[in-house]
This record gives structure tokens, C-alpha cells and sequence, in this order.
């Protein structure tokens, strides 16, 4: 549905130039949620610009629907922006103009009959649950709600593709999530291709089929959210899902891990879906002479996987401990010893 | 006193007339230029350098000639128009010339202060450059613009009664011609009087609306 072919984009400074997007490949394919991750200035703003060419590519090209839009006319260009819907960080609503004319404005722009629009609209607010709210000015709701009309407003001329550029950023966590769910249902009813940038890994988490780690205008990482989630390759994509997975290592288990000897060894044990169900830590402490103590433990679900990550010490004699960890290189889990020196 | 009700009755009259046509021309002409100054600025709709830099510096020349020597040098001018240089016609074409570059500086202020945000949203939904002028722009705008114009029109009271120094009539000219010229402080202070009133009354008028427009 978008297609990112070799985009850079280039900025002219005083100085020198800034390299914000620097020949990035990326394929979104229909109906997909597909989330861009990345720091402030990693150039996110600018990959999400280069879609609706709010900022036009320095070179490479951007595909959306088939069409290459950095060769269509200004006319051409306006009739596809039709077809592709945006929401923003601060809303961007009209302050003037009630709610009912903003989510009405798209249609007005395109000379839409009257009566056509007020069905749209109304069909509109209803979906995103402000029907009572037609009436009311931009600065009568909150924020959450300012970002629902957004929404109507993106969706008014039935686009293929939402651009959500850090949608949730400005909202709390309770409001950030039913925002979200609300894009998971526009994604389910309306089969709309969603591209979001953000630099909330929660966001990624909750609602996205595949993300792209985006560092310093390169893609540094890119798969569906499971794969990245569970075996981030890159330090910064690491970084990104420690920051929602919580498998850091608590302090008082780092002070265990530093008095470790042969008689006492920690792991780090990832459970990845059915084996996340397995009874794993009851079987070894029935069959082998070692005791299981488990330090620390966190379970995710990721895309509907269940994604286990438990930190555990074996108790018992060194060559017990390695038959246990022989056994568990059997099963479907991913074991790690935990050294001192490293996380 | 040396003036009868009237006549003074025939001064305001001819004040109300001398602002209320040049603020509807300069307005015409703030507006148009005001709008340029900022769609023409780097970034924006329809960047121009050139047409930014030459209305840039012609409105500042208007703005830097006081209101009264403007008034004497423009008068070739004034007399090719309306055909005369005396009177409240004469006087209303050196008002609109100090009016409309005042005008378009408080248009551009007003037009500067809507949210770039908006403006993108704007172009998002594929908005043409004049529709996003008159969908977006003017409409965010316009309770600011609104109090730029009330300051724009007390302005030119304060002109109009200036004109009255060159013979324009209005109530400026009853105050200098009775009031100040032959001693008649009556004159003076009812000229006053009506004067701050009327400006009392504008900028009542002018922040009553605003605030009825502004929704933020």
C-alpha cells in the first residue's frame, strides 16, 4: 500500500546539511498497522511527511496505491491527499469552527453536496463515539476527544491509508489506550491501512503488526512486532523494549548474580508462546537434584502471543545444573546465563 | 458659544463619513496586502521573495511618514482623485493612504499568529492554497484580525480630526477652527468629549465581537 523506495531527505542548513531520512526501503502492505519507533530527530516527522508530501523527498521515491506521487500534478497530488488521512500530535483542529464543520472541512474542500456531508459527518461522530458533540467548540473537549474528532475528520473522505504522527503523545495513558483501540477498529472495519510514528514503544505494543526501528534517518531494525519484541538484534531496538518489557534486572537480583558460584547459577529463561504454558520449572525441579528459585518474572502478550521472561537460580552440584540446562536447550525456550558484568 | 448644535451635528456626521469610507478602502487594501505579506514569506503558500521584499518595505515607508506631512505631500495626488485638495473628500484620500499599510501590518500579526498545525492539517486534506486562505487562515484569525481593525479605526478618528487642520471638516476642524483659533473652550471641550465617546464606544464595540468570535 506504501512503498518507501531508497528515500533520503535532505535538509539545507545555515551550516551544514542534515541528513534526516537517509535511503530508507520500507513495505506497508494493506490493512496492516505498521509502526515507525525512533528517538526525537531519529527522522520519523520527516518519513511520515514524505507520504502525503507535507516535505518532499530529496530523492527515492514513495509509492501510495500504486501511484508514484512525487510524479503527480498539484491536482493530481490534492485528489490522492484525499485518499490518504492524517492525524497529529496536537490535533490541529479548527479553535473556530465547531466539531461537526471540522469533521465536515475534508468534504466541504471537495465540494461534497450538503446533505451528503451531514450523513457522512453524523455517520462519523457516531463511530468515534462524540455524536452528542457536533455542536461544541475544539476547546469545550479534552484531549482525547479533540483526537476523536481528529480521527473523524481524517476519515471523512473514506482514505485507503491513516497517518498517525504521534497521535498519543499529548494524551495520558488511560486516553492513549482507547485512542488506540479506536484505530485498531478503524484498521478491523474499514480494512484502512494505518502508518503510525512514535516514540512510545507502548504504542507499537498495543496495536501494531509490524514496526520499523528508525535511527538517525536509517531503518536499523525492521519485522513484525513479535519478532523485534522478542529478539531485538539492534542495541537501540533492545533499548526500546526494555523500556515496556520490564526485564530489566531488579538491583537485588544483580547483588545475587555478583555472589554466584558453581553451587548457585542464574539464568535468564524466554518463554515464547505454547512453552510459555509448559510446566517447565516444575518438571527439572521434580527430575533433576537442583533447586529452582525464581528471582524475577514478567509475562507480555504480544500480537495474542504470550512472550514469558523469568530469571531463575539453579541451586544444586555444577554438573546437575548443566544437565538441567541441556534439558532446557531441548525445549522450545531460549536460556541464558546471567553473568555480573552484563545485564 | 460660537457654534450651534448643527453644526456641530454636521461636524460628527462628516467625521463618521471621513472614517467610515477610508476604513472601508484601507481595509480593502490591508486585507489584500496583509494576506500577501504572509503567504509570500519563506515557507509559506506561495513563497516569493521578491513580492515579500518590495510590499515589505513600501508598506514600511507608508508607516514611518507622519500622518500630517503625508497628508501635505500627497495632495498632487489627492487633487488627480477626487479633484480638489480641501474638504472631507479631499481629506479621506491621504487617510486611506495611512490607513490600509497600518491595516495590512495588523492583518499580517493577526494571520501570523494562526498555528502552523492548522495550516498542515490544511494541506493534508488536500486544501487548495485560496481555500486554505479562506477556510483556514481568515477563520482562525479572525477575532484577533477583528481587534486590529478596531485599533485601525480609532487610529483614523485620531486622522480624521488631524484633517481637519487642512480644512477637511469634521469635528477635528470645529475644534481647531472655534476651539483652539478663536478661544471658544466649550467648543474645545464638547469636541473632546464627543471624540472620546466615540472611541470609547469603538473599542467596546470592537472587544464585545471578538470575544463573541473567539473560541479558545
Amino acid at each position: 500500500m506504501i512503498t518507501f523506495d531508497q528515500v533520503t531527505k535532505i535538509y539545507n542548513g545555515k551550516e551544514q546539511q542534515v541528513k534526516a531520512l537517509d535511503q530508507v526501503n520500507l513495505q506497508i502492505e494493506k490493512g496492516e498497522i505498521y509502526g515507525v519507533i525512533g528517538f526525537s530527530g531519529a527522522g520519523k516527522s520527516s518519513l511520515i511527511r514524505c507520504v502525503n508530501l507535507l516535505e518532499r523527498p530529496t530523492s527515492g521515491k514513495v509509492i501510495v496505491d500504486g501511484q508514484d506521487i512525487l510524479n503527480l500534478s498539484a491536482k493530481e497530488l490534492r485528489e490522492a491527499k484525499r485518499s490518504i488521512g492524517m492525524i497529529f500530535q496536537h490535533f490541529n483542529l479548527l479553535n473556530s469552527k465547531t466539531v461537526y464543520t471540522n469533521v465536515a472541512m475534508p468534504l466541504l474542500l471537495a465540494n461534497i453536496p450538503k446533505n451528503e456531508v451531514k450523513k457522512r459527518v453524523d455517520d462519523l461522530l457516531a463511530f468515534v463515539g462524540l455524536a452528542d458533540k457536533a455542536n461544541s467548540y475544539p476547546d469545550q473537549l479534552s484531549g482525547g476527544q479533540k483526537q476523536r474528532v481528529g480521527i473523524a475528520r481524517a476519515l471523512a473522505t473514506k482514505p485507503k491509508v491513516l497517518l498517525c504522527d504521534e497521535a498519543t503523545s499529548a494524551l495520558d495513558p488511560e486516553t492513549t489506550k482507547s485512542i488506540l483501540q479506536l484505530l485498531k477498529k478503524v484498521n478491523e472495519e474499514y480494512n484502512l491501512t494505518i502508518l503510525i510514528i512514535t516514540h512510545e514503544m507502548g504504542v507499537i505494543r498495543e496495536i501494531c503488526d509490524k514496526v520499523a526501528v528508525l535511527d538517525s534517518g536509517k531503518v536499523v531494525e525492521a519485522g513484525s512486532v513479535f519478532d523485534v519484541f522478542s529478539q531485538p538484534r539492534t542495541e537501540i531496538a533492545k533499548n526500546f523494549v526494555r523500556s515496556v518489557m520490564h526485564d530489566e534486572i531488579p538491583e537485588s537480583v544483580y547483588q545475587l548474580v555478583k555472589a554466584q558460584d558453581e553451587r548457585h547459577q542464574i539464568y535468564r529463561i524466554v518463554f515464547v508462546g505454547s512453552s510459555a504454558g509448559a510446566p517447565l520449572l516444575s518438571q527439572i525441579a521434580k527430575q533433576y537434584a537442583v533447586e529452582v528459585n525464581v528471582l524475577f518474572g514478567s509475562i507480555t502478550e504480544l500480537q495474542g502471543i504470550p512472550f514469558g521472561n523469568l530469571i531463575v537460580k539453579f541451586d544444586g552440584d555444577e554438573k546437575e545444573i548443566n544437565r538441567v540446562i541441556m534439558h532446557i536447550h531441548q525445549q522450545d525456550v531460549t536460556i541464558k546465563e546471567v553473568l555480573a558484568d552484563v545485564s | 458659544m460660537l457654534v450651534d448644535n448643527q453644526q456641530i451635528v454636521a461636524a460628527l456626521w462628516e467625521t463618521i463619513l471621513m472614517v467610515g469610507i477610508s476604513l472601508l478602502f484601507s481595509f480593502v487594501i490591508g486585507l489584500i496586502l496583509g494576506i500577501l505579506l504572509v503567504v509570500t514569506r519563506k515557507g509559506h503558500l506561495w513563497e516569493n521573495k521578491v513580492v515579500f521584499t518590495v510590499l515589505n518595505a513600501f508598506i514600511n515607508i507608508f508607516r514611518s511618514i507622519p500622518f500630517i506631512i503625508l497628508m501635505v505631500a500627497v495632495i498632487p495626488f489627492t487633487r488627480l482623485v477626487v479633484g480638489t485638495s480641501i474638504g472631507t473628500a479631499a481629506a479621506i484620500v491621504p487617510m486611506i493612504l495611512y490607513a490600509g499599510p497600518y491595516i495590512a501590518r495588523l492583518i499580517e500579526n493577526s494571520l501570523l499568529e494562526v498555528d502552523p498545525g492548522v495550516m498542515e492539517a490544511a494541506q493534508a486534506m488536500g486544501a487548495t492554497p485560496w481555500q486554505i486562505i479562506i477556510r483556514f487562515l481568515i477563520p482562525e484569525a479572525l477575532s484577533s484580525l477583528l481587534l486590529g481593525i478596531t485599533i485601525a479605526t480609532i487610529g483614523l478618528v485620531g486622522a480624521s480630526a488631524m484633517a481637519g487642520a487642512v480644512g477637511g471638516g469634521g469635528l477635528g476642524d470645529l475644534a481647531i477652527t472655534y476651539g483652539y483659533q478663536r478661544f471658544d473652550t466649550t467648543v474645545m471641550l464638547i469636541t473632546v468629549g464627543i471624540l472620546v465617546v466615540m472611541v470609547q464606544g469603538l473599542q467596546s464595540t470592537g472587544n464585545f465581537i471578538s470575544k463573541k468570535i473567539r473560541r479558545r
